[in-house]
């Protein structure tokens, strides 16, 4: 093969690689949608808070330890050397827990009813408002997440693809960041686990009944606040292993709130109700960015990744409003 | 007691139909019109001109403008900070390409070029509804911005990618550039504020208005009853990107002087003004200047109480600017979606009452 088709396999599996990424952010949407039908914009905040935390747990940092040194001119900043990775995400998981139950308790309790569009805004204050608390608990610099998952360009693949170049060509081999290559392998764990977990547990089927209707659900027994506070509660968890993810790559900083943008014409593809759809849409969107940017992109100034995924989308609803696994949606007055 | 409408009696269909019917409503808004044009111009200076007052008149501009299309016409948009941009470009090509027009028509040609382009990116929005819309004006938000980063033209190549505004005068004197003084680019902004504020409100309680809020309300239903969905709906995008274009050369061209499209025209903006308008009130005139008057006033009184009070580090007094913006906005989604300007109503109606409670 010559490599230039190498080349542009290469960018697509990135592609594939880094959808599954978004897939990862946009999977937290879709529970929270499917279950309680409100679109929660601060998943990515989520996604940052939770890796801020982990972080924080991780290096023994004193949470708020900068507001107390400046209230009350001490000098702490840590309580300890740290502690070990795995414990450090069981703790944050129990944070997250714990913040599904005050979001359930302090803001969604009293806007049942309330139109979709409402409970979005109020979505977008809670993303504020997280992204405050979580520079104001463990500071706002970039800090580094490693909990011991391997990283860097995969040197086997390199020398495998390789030989697939033509004879005499200069051709390297394909770089493919390991990180990515874990990256997938969690999210496809994910989602089968959520899989298994809607089909074959009762607190699943309970979480399908509320989707499919509230009332009736409420009829049957079922609590509509525990189910919200699981709901959110998982999708704390799915932000935590996003924030994990992302944070192994690129750092910890406020632009991975962003991604949490970049999840939304992701959604719209897939389909807000469906989790397969939530996948096959980041994949799309990943291959489609990628390849974009490599063969459009220079011809027009590069950086295209920008707002390819946002047009897409846009093109996508003119044809499909419902997205390519949602339920049609129909109106009446 | 002291709000009524009772004895206040029209003698005449103008007289009836006239913007402000109540005369208490006539007589506040005279004094404050006095007050805004004839009290302050004197007392102005560089801080309150800059930290203040401008940026005030400025996002009370676009908070109008999108308070026109998701307030009265129901159509949530991220993308008012590409709208910004382009009103913003537009003055700057405008300006520099035919430096002998005079400065308003250069700023409404610039609200007229953004209404184009507010057409074409709401175009969607007769097939998608709700945060679907939303997120396709995400698109116009990041490509708008991409396209002023990328081709010169539109920065007129130079070197830095940076637009920045030449002088420009009004009856002699300079309203623009570095050379202008505080009262005359106050007094510029306050002009233009005050006329397109007085057409916002005709047009949100005519023909026009009335439609849009059908749409907002039930859009099949108004389909049903005779209201055009393209027609009410491509209007309210064109008035609503009109005053954001207007707003976005008013941002650039009075107010910074000198932009760069990434910075000044992000996506924090288009969120800045949607928390306007749901703090100040959704369909609500009134509500649109409060929700400004709030945002901008809000971070410049914790910065002087906390930085300058406290001593605190301006780092964390802007964390926690953001946690307090975060949860005002989901205090007033919950307590009163209807925002500021519900509660200055539920003021009116005590003050009506004054002194009984009933």
């Amino acid at each position: 093969m010559s490599p230039m088709i190498l080349n542009t396999i290469e960018v697509m599996l990135n592609g594939l690689m880094t959808g599954v990424m978004y897939s990862l952010v946009a999977l937290g949407f879709v529970l929270i949608f499917k279950a309680s039908g409100i679109f929660n914009y601060a998943q990515g905040v989520m996604a940052l808070f939770a890796a801020l935390t982990l972080v924080g747990f991780q290096s023994g940092q004193i949470p708020f330890s900068h507001l107390i040194n400046v209230v009350f001119g001490t000098d702490y900043h840590n309580w300890g050397p740290g502690m070990n990775a795995f414990l450090a995400i069981l703790l944050t998981m129990a944070v997250m827990v714990l913040l599904a139950w005050l979001v359930e308790r302090l803001v969604l309790r009293h806007l049942v009813n309330q139109e979709p569009i409402i409970l979005f805004m109020a979505t977008i204050g809670l993303a504020f408002f997280m992204e405050g608390l979580g520079d104001m608990m463990w500071g706002a610099n970039i800090k580094v997440l490693d909990i011991g998952l391997p990283s860097g360009g995969s040197f086997w693949w390199e020398d495998v693809t390789r030989v697939w170049a033509t004879e005499g060509s200069d051709y390297y081999g394909m770089y493919i960041d390991v990180l990515d290559l874990w990256a997938a392998g969690i999210a496809i764990v994910l989602v089968v686990a959520l899989t298994l977990f809607s089909q074959y547990t009762k607190t699943g089927r309970a979480l399908r009944a509320v989707a499919d209707d509230h009332q009736a659900a409420l009829t049957v027994g079922i609590s509509l606040r525990t189910i919200w506070i699981v709901v959110w509660s998982i999708a704390g968890f799915v932000a935590l292993v996003a924030g994990i993810m992302w944070g192994s790559k690129s750092g910890i900083q406020f632009s991975l709130s962003l991604i949490a943008l970049k999840a939304l014409p992701v959604l719209i593809l897939g389909g807000f109700t469906s989790i397969p759809g939530a996948i096959v849409g980041g994949l799309i969107i990943g291959v489609g960015e990628k390849l974009f940017e490599f063969t459009i992109g220079p011809l027009i100034g590069g950086a295209t990744e920008n707002w390819f995924a946002y047009v897409l989308a846009l093109v996508f609803l003119m044809f499909r409003p419902q997205g390519l696994y949602g339920d049609k949606i129909i109106e009446r007055v | 007691m002291f709000y009524r409408e009772s004895g206040d009696f029209k003698t005449s269909y103008a007289a009836d139909q006239q913007t402000f019917p109540i005369r208490f409503d006539r007589i506040v808004i005279a004094l404050v019109l006095v007050f805004a044009f004839a009290v302050v111009p004197f007392f102005i200076n560089d801080y309150w001109e800059k930290s203040i007052l401008l940026p005030f008149l400025v996002w009370s501009l676009a908070a109008l403008g999108l308070n026109i299309l998701t307030g009265y016409c129901g159509q949530v948009s991220l993308g008012t900070g590409g709208f910004m941009a382009v009103g913003a470009y537009a003055c700057y090509k405008l300006t520099t390409g035919f430096p002998d027009l005079n400065i308003i028509f250069v700023i409404l040609l610039s609200g007229g070029i953004t209404a184009l382009v507010g057409i074409v990116f709401g175009l969607p929005s007769l097939r998608i509804k709700g945060f679907y819309l939303a997120v396709a004006t995400l698109a116009s938000q990041f490509f708008l911005v991409w396209l002023f980063n990328k081709v010169p033209w539109f920065y007129n190549y130079s070197a830095s990618g940076q637009i920045s505004m030449p002088e420009r005068t009004l009856f002699g004197t300079a309203v623009t550039g570095s050379a202008a003084t505080p009262w005359a680019t106050y007094l510029f902004s306050l002009l233009f504020v005050v006329v397109f504020a007085f057409i916002a409100r005709n047009l949100t309680r005519g023909r026009l208005g009335r439609s849009w809020m059908a749409i907002r309300d039930m859009d099949i239903a108004a389909e049903i009853i005779g209201v055009p969905p393209l027609q009410a709906k491509l209007s309210a995008f064109a008035v609503s990107s009109f005053y954001i274009g207007l707003s976005g050369a008013l941002f650039f061209g009075v107010y910074l002087g000198a932009v760069e499209p990434t910075e000044a025209f992000g996506i924090d903006k288009s969120f800045l003004v949607l928390f306007m308008i749901i703090i100040g009130g959704l369909g609500s005139i009134f509500g649109s200047f409060v929700g400004a008057a709030f945002m901008t006033l809000l971070p410049v009184l914790f910065k002087n109480i906390m930085v300058g009070g406290f001593g605190w580090p301006t780092d964390m007094v802007q964390h926690f600017i953001f946690m307090l913006v975060g949860g005002l906005i989901m205090f007033f989604l919950i307590v009163e979606p209807h925002g500021l300007a519900q509660l200055w109503r539920v003021t009116k109606e005590k003050l009506r009452l004054w002194p009984f409670p009933h």
